[in-house]
């Protein structure tokens, strides 16, 4: 008898798939031309990125990098037959003005000083960005470089930021002693008027009479020479430094048992919710001297840090009362079963758990903060919206309008753009962490 | 009866006010009470100080004084006659009307991106990426004057208008001008029209409302509520018989019959724009200022906007409309009945806090000169009175009342629409 | 790390805070430096070069305040102001002295309490207009659309000329003069106003300057100088005399070429003698060293120098001297003698 099977014993051989689904054009039959409407939108976006590329690009490749005035712009263009608005850029003024669009009026001899600064700021804050791909004894580069800044950017005498930083450490071994001897909260009291006693009364003359015997520092700056990018990111960089703090006291405040703290907190976050950056600006600019004791002078510059400061602490503590509210009730609950005080469970338990989720939302308030800073322009600061006014009270720019706002706009993308892709991956690596 | 477990009587120590929690909160409250009043007196001894030592005295009498400068934009009668109170109420009619079409628009281009990234279209779905990465990540004020420098540079003119062979011409059948000074479309008009009615009389805030607006709106209104009333009719004959009526005809001719009516009766006409002169007259003229801010500002709030509506969107679990096609709903109601009300819960929030933002953003309009409070109140009234103080106090209350009432107005939404937690 | 970011910086904010006392002229010998307001940018007046350096003619008196205050021209620092923000500059202590196109008027001087010093530039508001738009005097502009300037006495000036005459127009406010350049150019507006000079500045910029005419009205008196604090009259006097020193030596016939000649040794004239410090102690007198004008004139030149190195007619501005010739020359600069 034959051994007859009526199943297939073996499988076929795969074939291929058809062409129409593979390759690129399965993919493209996928993801664009899937249906009728599908399709004519396909076509319509085509087109319009066409028209957008077409008349950018040859705008864009125009070869004047090396003009010297507008004027020789245009006559370089004309000399290729090509007129008009869409005839082609004039990056001359860019190649002429943009390390002044970057620093500012900030002497040229000390440029190092703010590179070495911003590489050294990207330093100090890697063991709080990534944390794991980081040594940990970097944390203590983390806690000097409040103190190296403000030294490298403004010059003057190495003492003054040591002085400063002596502040704190009196402080540290005030809290210590009184804490062992007495209640949390009387050491901190203690802490605080030792340290402001010393910031006040004792560090003036000290650091004075160290700096006339070991004359050791840079160059001072006044701050009216920052300018450009250098501006915007002083400000948006030490505003939110600032704010920290004063945003956590906030959001503490706010979350308080006592009423009055609480509305105190509530009254001054809304308030300065509530009303427009430039406002505070205006008051930067107008007022704020008025309000401080006669004779103080800030420079202007220190006035707008200030206000962009109480700006962004409002903001900061939004983000860190989110934060906050993020963390499960167990975590309070775990924290008062160790019979742990309030205090301490803040500082052991709460922040740095509320910390470490805010931090997307503190680089969001950052970049808002950082596109912000170009309002500054408006009461006459020169960050890069100003200096391109100026730029073009030259006479050889006068007339140059895309190619700085394009210029500009590209770097404050480029800034904008990676931080809230950082964002993002932080946003989903905190995600996958629960 | 004593027994041993009655508490001890206690006697107040000082010491109870830092050591016993019962007493602690107190004095740590007076303490930031104190701290609080001292900042406060520091810094109104130091405006007095600084004040008197400048000889300026703080008053608001120069608000009722003539402001003395032209406002382009105005809403309601203003000459440069008129006083310092009217210059800010114009200022914030402008404020308040950019705010109000910034919503509009941004809310429209939102929700239209948001949807259009979920596309499965690549092309399309890369394409509003890139707006949206491009508009978040710049600066709103380098977009308002980039807005302002696009429409001045390549608009025309109304000079290209004229002449035997001019460069520009209207379009829409000579009706619509589109010029680098704005857009000149046609008005509406009343020949037979009802006049004004005039709130407040002769103060600085007083303003006319037009009669035939009124009449229009209220013939509008009770249009709609009959249709309703229509509507809710049919929904009863379909529920006892099984049959609904056909009634959109009827629905529509309550609404459209009448307010054609009154239009006739009225005498509406269009007047159009015409090149006279330097410029075009007559019909409503957008101003390029207006425009600018208007779209720069729609544009960049709607990038943000668009995320919210994604993620909103992204939020509704793929369980809540499969679950609702399961009970037999058809896929309109499932949209309608299951997932918008969910997702409006995620995006209404961020969507007033973004209309906050928008609304605080218009304040830029300084930089393209469109004359909003911020133009009017604090910059030339501030400028040409020397008042700081004063003027800019009264700015950040408007501010403040404006973003407040937003405030409340998300609050109730968001009680209302609470979850409620078991 | 948070805490130590907000001290660390506050004591950096306490260090370049500083405290002004009751002389200004003490204080700017202490510091070293001469605080300036400029504007923000004006062609010909005060604009900053691609090296941050500022020049113009608004520069130049600020050059020479620091010049005879301190010896060095470069020892100001240039503080750039918008409209908004000058007299509160001023006022507050952050600049000492104001040079920025600044109109002299009664309120200011009165009623906001600065000290206008005198006048460096004799000016006034007028129109600009393209050619072929074909308006001869600004009594035709009826229905035009006009930038403006905002933050400046020219939009009080424009609306009571324009009530006068009975005749409307469209008001347009832009905030820098790069910006109602553009507008004007694109043809946004019909005509450009603001001070003569400032149009001149702003056309000699112009592609092609000669298809745009500035109209013959001059609707106002803008008598621009330089400001200081009301109050501080030894300061006040350093600012004036100076101004003073440089047209007085235009007049008298001192320039930057000479100079070095005339303040060697005494000549004959005994008021160059005087001026230049050569005889008498008025450098002393205003709290200045005896060569206080010689240093102030030495940096830029007399006034007629200035002039036409920033604005004058073989500039690309090209303005003439107009009002702000010598008496002499039948124009109104006329310095009080030097005696």
């Amino acid at each position: 008898m034959a051994d007859v099977s009526f199943v297939r014993t073996e499988m076929l051989p795969e074939r291929a798939p058809p062409a129409t689904a593979v390759g690129i054009i399965g993919w493209m039959r996928a993801n664009l031309f899937s249906s009728a409407l599908n399709s004519i939108l396909t076509l319509i976006a085509l087109a319009f990125v066409l028209l957008v590329l077409g008349s950018l690009v040859p705008w864009l490749l125009s070869p004047t990098w090396n003009a010297v005035s507008l004027t020789e712009c245009r006559s370089i263009l004309h000399d290729l037959g090509r007129e008009g608005h869409l005839g082609g850029a004039c990056w001359g003024v860019i190649r002429d003005r943009w390390v002044q669009l970057m620093f500012g009026f900030y002497p040229s001899s000390e440029y190092w000083r703010p590179v070495v600064t911003f590489f050294m700021l990207a330093l100090a804050l890697a063991p709080i960005l990534f944390a794991e791909h980081t040594p940990k004894k970097l944390i203590w580069f983390t806690a000097i470089f409040p103190f190296l800044m403000p030294w490298l950017l403004w010059g003057g005498t190495v003492w003054s930021p040591l002085g400063a930083l002596v502040g704190f450490i009196i402080a540290y071994f005030v809290y210590k002693a009184v804490a062992a001897a007495m209640s949390e909260a009387l050491a901190m009291i203690a802490g605080l008027v030792a340290a402001i006693i010393w910031w006040m009364l004792l560090m003036g003359p000290i650091a004075g009479a160290l700096s006339s015997i070991m004359p050791f520092g840079f160059e001072p700056v006044q701050s009216r020479n920052f300018g450009g990018f250098l501006l915007s990111i002083t400000i948006g960089v030490v505003a939110i430094g600032f704010s920290l703090p004063i945003g956590i006291v906030l959001a503490l405040g706010r979350q308080s048992d006592l009423p009055l703290v609480k509305y105190i907190c509530v009254g001054f976050i809304e308030f300065i919710r509530g009303v427009p950056l430039i406002t505070l600006l205006f008051v930067a600019s107008t007022l704020l001297n008025i309000f401080l004791p006669p004779g103080t002078n800030f420079d202007i510059i220190l006035r707008v840090i200030i206000m962009a400061t109480l700006f962004s602490s409002a903001y900061m503590a939004e983000t860190i009362r989110g934060g906050l509210a993020a963390l499960p009730t167990g975590q309070y609950e775990g924290a008062d079963s160790l019979g742990l005080n309030y205090w301490q469970s803040q500082r052991l338990i709460i922040m740095p758990q509320a910390l470490k989720i805010s931090i997307p939302g503190i680089v969001g308030n950052f970049i808002g903060l950082f596109k912000d800073t170009t309002l500054v322009s408006i009461i006459g600061l020169l960050d890069p919206i100003g200096l391109s006014t100026a730029i073009r009270a030259d006479t050889a720019w006068n007339g140059v309008v895309w190619e700085l706002y394009g210029f500009i706009a590209f770097m404050f993308f480029v800034f904008c753009f990676s931080m809230s892709r950082y964002s993002m991956y932080l946003e989903r690596k905190l995600k996958t962490g629960h | 009866m004593t027994t041993l477990t009655d508490p001890p009587t206690e006697s107040f120590r000082l010491s109870m006010l830092i050591y016993d929690t019962r007493y602690r909160s107190i004095t740590f409250q007076i303490i930031a009470l104190i701290g609080f009043l001292t900042l406060i007196g520091w810094l109104v001894n130091n405006t007095a100080q600084n004040l008197s030592d400048l000889g300026k005295e703080p008053s608001f009498r120069f608000m009722t004084e003539p402001a003395g400068y032209d406002i382009n934009q105005r809403l309601i009668d203003y000459t440069s006659q008129s006083t310092h109170l009217r210059a800010a109420f114009v200022g914030l009619l402008n404020t308040l009307l950019v705010a109000v079409m910034g919503c509009a628009l941004a809310t429209i281009i939102g929700v239209v991106v948001g949807v259009l990234r979920l596309s499965k279209n690549w092309i399309v779905a890369k394409i509003m990426t890139i707006y949206v990465e491009m508009f978040r990540n710049v600066p709103v004020l380098l977009w308002i004057v980039l807005a302002m420098a696009i429409m001045i540079e390549t608009l025309p003119s109304p000079r290209e208008f004229k002449g035997d062979e001019p460069t520009a011409s209207m379009i829409l059948g000579d009706t619509v001008a589109i010029t680098n000074r704005g857009i000149y479309t046609p008005e509406p008009l009343f020949s037979r029209s009802l006049g004004d009615v005039h709130l407040f009389g002769q103060s600085s805030l007083n303003f006319n409302i037009s009669i035939d607006l009124l009449v229009l709106l209220a013939v509008l209104i009770g249009g709609i509520y009959v249709s309703r009333q229509i509507k809710h009719r049919a929904d009863k004959i379909q529920e006892t018989t099984g049959e609904r009526p056909t009634t959109w005809y009827l629905r529509l001719g309550v609404v459209a019959v009448p307010i054609i009516i009154v239009l006739v009766a009225l005498g509406f006409h269009l007047g159009y724009p015409e090149l006279k002169g330097f410029n075009f007259k007559g019909g409503t003229h957008m101003r390029n200022s207006l425009i600018a801010l208007w779209l720069a500002l729609s544009l960049y709030t709607a990038s943000f906007i668009a995320e919210v509506v994604r993620g909103g969107i992204l939020a509704i679990s793929h369980g809540q409309t499969e679950a609702a096609g399961a009970l037999g709903l058809r896929p309109g109601k499932i949209m309608n009945l299951v997932v918008l009300p969910q997702a409006l819960r995620i995006i209404i929030p961020p969507l007033i806090s973004q209309y906050l933002n928008l609304t605080k953003n218009s304040s830029l309009a300084i930089a393209v000169g469109y004359m909003d409070i911020t133009g009017t109140l604090g910059g030339i009234t501030l400028n040409q009175t020397g008042r700081e103080l004063e003027t800019l106090l009264l700015l950040m209350l408007t501010y403040l009342i404006i973003s407040l009432s937003i405030s409340l107005v998300m609050n109730w939404y968001n009680e209302r629409v609470k979850l409620v937690e078991r | 790390m948070k805490k130590t970011v907000f001290f660390g910086t506050l004591t950096v904010a306490g260090l370049a805070a500083g405290i002004a006392a009751a002389g200004t002229l003490d204080d700017v010998k202490a510091r070293g430096k001469l605080n300036c307001g400029v504007t923000t940018g004006l062609v010909g007046f005060a604009a900053p070069d691609a090296n941050g350096v500022w020049n113009g003619f608004d520069v130049g008196v600020c050059r020479a305040v620091a010049a005879a205050v301190l010896g060095d021209s470069n020892a100001v620092e240039f503080v750039p102001t918008t409209g908004k923000t000058r007299f509160t500059a001023l006022a507050s202590g952050e600049i000492d002295m104001l040079a920025r196109n600044t109109t002299w008027t009664f309120s200011r001087d009165v009623d906001l309490k600065f000290d206008f010093v005198g006048v460096n530039y004799y000016d006034g508001q007028g129109f600009l207009v393209p050619k072929e738009l074909g308006v001869s005097s600004a009594k035709d502009l009826d229905g035009a659309t006009v930038c403006i300037q905002t933050g400046t006495t020219t939009e009080l000036n424009l609306a009571d000329f324009f009530r006068s005459n009975n005749i409307s127009y469209e008001p347009v406010p832009i905030e820098t003069n790069a910006e109602g350049q553009q507008q004007y150019l694109a043809g946004a507006c019909d005509a450009y106003t603001t001070d003569a000079s400032g149009l001149a500045a702003t056309r000699a910029a112009f592609e092609n300057p000669a298809d745009h005419v500035v109209l013959p009205e001059i609707i106002s008196k803008e008598p621009l100088g330089p400001l200081v604090r009301h109050g501080d009259n030894e300061w006040g006097d350093v600012v004036r005399w100076t101004l003073n020193a440089l047209i007085s030596a235009e007049e008298l016939g001192v320039t930057s070429a000479n100079i070095g000649d005339m303040s060697a040794a005494a000549g004959d004239n005994p008021e160059i003698n005087r001026l230049l410090g050569t005889e008498g102690n008025l450098g002393e007198m205003l709290g200045l060293d005896a060569g206080w004008a010689m240093n102030a004139i030495a940096v830029g030149g007399n006034y007629g120098e200035l002039f036409e190195k920033n604005i004058g007619e073989n500039t690309p501005i090209g303005l003439a001297r107009g009002l702000n010739a010598q008496w002499t020359n039948g124009g109104l600069l006329y310095s009080p003698p030097f005696r």
